[in-house]
């Protein structure tokens, strides 16, 4: 019986996944950490209000005797920008530092994002796992690739511990409330002249499964988490029936305003190749990307 | 469209053809406004490439440049191919030439390798993606040419489509040789193309280096009527043009373990090199004069 620990539980993709790991037999309890309390009811989660940067978090991985580490906190911080992105990074660090030490701890599975590959005109179209990370990246990328360093780094100390890592593609779905997501909501969608980046996503639905699948079977290693199929900004703005404003490269920051998705993002795309956890794990996202941006029109 | 002919003879063809026509092109609208088409994981758009960008090129290719296609049955009508060309003409025409003559006689899209100063650039970088083309590296090849597409590359890169026009049909340098490692790994067929006609259209005498250079281009040409006619200049000159596939390289011939054996990639290249040369000599022959 297993003892689960899931950060950034109050947010859509780690409530969901809490819920889901609190209800499957071969797991004994799930303890969610958060800083702020969960918005809905977690049934069968206990939840512990703590910033895991504090000595809270690291007390109770020792305390409740935890075996697995889901790590969602690095996902996206809390406001995403700014404090928010630091108190990600740092408090993963701090939680790394803790499971290092951790002697009941067995697995460490991270929810990292696609957006470690960054984009650019020299990138092969699709990325797989094994392709090298961009040395220049900077912003979220730079943050999702440090901490993905971080636990790479917990991986060779810990020879023992299963550290599994998924590269989720930008979520889309009716509770997300990513830059992205956010974006492409927008009533009127301000685009960069004279690009059309290819996007590519992923259901919250989907992420959930994939992280459940990584969580609860051996899964050891990195694997790309995404949507079948691509599309293009153009064709996704227009499939929701918003009308695009494009608008020179230097000027389009100040028409995202506080809603902005990485501009490497919406002047390249990214698209990875997710064969490899089909292959290993037989799993396959039952939304594609055109499905999962439909999904966007819903919210609650 | 065989009924109204028959019944209401001709004078029912013209608008039941127009008609069609219309609807066609209605439908296509209201597709590309829905935004409701697909396009595949490096972006290429079929219904935009077939309706829009090749149609655009046709007249270029079929009046203008009055192309000519020898040999296009060794372009094989399924499973992967590699076709390699030589490259000229300051700007990439001869590519897109050649992925709309193997589309009008094989139905099949060519997807072409291109450098990534395409990407890089705007406009360019977005509509290459949409017409198949993909950046030329290792991954995409072998990707591509693994789904089983006919993939085009132009190995000598700017070196080849940026010189000089006193050395106008001299192959450049082949590089090391990766399309023949790519070719061999996927056991696809390699097939030669001769392109006989895209050196004439703009005539490079000169390349000024330092311009280039400031503005990270490979090269900014002069030719007899660029910059002098301004956008004049950028018209292309009328070269008669024929286009030659050769017999196909079977795979089988190709080096098999080829990260252990470059030496044999290097032969393959050579080979596959002079093999276009000559082809490229005896269409020149056939050719006569160059804007006849």
């Amino acid at each position: 019986m297993r003892r689960i620990l899931v950060t950034g539980v109050s947010r859509p993709p780690g409530s969901a996944l809490a819920r889901r790991l609190a209800g499957e037999p071969e797991v004994a309890r799930v303890i969610g950490v958060d800083v702020t309390p969960p918005r809905d009811d977690l049934p069968g989660v206990e939840f512990v209000r703590a910033d895991i940067r504090s000595p809270v978090a690291a007390g109770l991985l020792d305390s409740e005797q935890v075996e697995t580490i889901v790590h969602l906190g690095g996902l996206s911080g809390p406001a995403g920008r700014g404090a928010g992105r630091e108190v990600a990074v740092i408090g993963t660090m701090q939680l790394l530092a803790a499971a290092r030490r951790a002697m009941t701890l067995r697995a460490f599975v991270l929810a990292s994002s696609t957006a470690v590959y960054g984009a650019g005109p020299n990138d092969a179209a699709l990325a797989t796992e094994d392709t090298p990370l961009p040395a220049g990246a900077s912003g979220r990328a730079r943050d999702a690739a440090e901490i993905e360093k971080y636990v790479e780094g917990l991986a060779q100390r810990r020879p023992d511990l299963r550290v599994c890592l998924l590269r989720l593609a930008p979520l889309a779905g009716p509770t997300v409330r990513t830059p992205l997501a956010r974006y492409l909501r927008r009533t009127v969608v301000p685009t960069m002249l004279g690009y059309d980046p290819r996007l590519q996503l992923l259901h919250e639905d989907d992420a959930v499964d994939a992280l459940l699948r990584a969580t609860l079977a051996e899964a050891v290693g990195t694997y790309n988490v995404a949507a079948e199929g691509a599309l293009y900004l153009s064709q996704a703005t227009r499939r929701l029936g918003r009308p695009q404003l494009p608008v020179p490269a230097a000027m389009l920051p100040w028409f995202l305003g506080r809603v902005d998705p990485p501009l490497w993002l919406l002047r390249y795309g990214r698209v990875v190749d997710a064969a490899r956890i089909k292959k290993e794990l037989g799993f396959a996202p039952t939304y594609t990307t055109a499905e999962a941006l439909q999904a966007l029109r819903e919210r609650r | 469209m065989d009924d109204r002919l028959g019944k209401g003879g001709n004078g029912t063809v013209v608008p039941a053809v127009l008609d069609a026509r219309i609807a066609a092109g209605l439908a296509f609208l209201r597709r590309r406004l829905a935004g409701q088409y697909d396009i595949d994981e490096f972006g290429f758009d079929p219904d935009l490439t077939s309706n829009v960008l090749l149609p655009l090129i046709r007249p270029l290719a079929e009046k203008y440049f009055r192309a000519e296609v020898r040999g296009v049955e060794n372009v094989p009508a399924d499973g992967a191919a590699l076709i390699v060309a030589n490259h000229a003409g300051t700007i990439p025409i001869d590519a897109l030439v050649t992925q709309l003559l193997i589309h009008d006689r094989t139905g099949r899209h060519l997807r072409l390798l291109a450098a990534d100063l395409v990407f890089r650039l705007p406009v360019t970088g977005h509509l290459a993606r949409k017409a198949g083309h993909t950046l030329a590296c290792q991954e995409d090849t072998a990707r591509l040419l693994e789904a089983g597409e006919v993939v085009g590359v132009w190995p000598e890169g700017f070196k080849g489509i940026g010189k000089p026009f006193n050395q106008r049909y001299q192959l450049q340098r082949f590089g090391r040789g990766g399309f023949v490692t790519a070719a061999a790994k996927a056991g696809a067929k390699i097939v030669p193309c001769a392109i006989v006609g895209a050196e004439e259209i703009y005539p490079i005498i000169a390349d000024v280096k330092p311009l280039a250079k400031m503005l990270g281009l490979p090269y900014v040409p002069v030719t007899p009527t660029f910059p002098w006619l301004g956008p004049l200049g950028l018209l292309p000159l009328p070269s008669k043009w024929l286009v030659e596939f050769g017999p196909p390289i079977e795979s089988s011939d190709l080096p098999e373990a080829a990260e252990d054996d470059p030496l044999s990639v290097l032969d393959m290249t050579s080979q596959v090199r002079e093999t276009i040369q000559h082809m490229i000599y005896r269409l020149l022959a056939q050719r006569g004069s160059a804007y006849g």
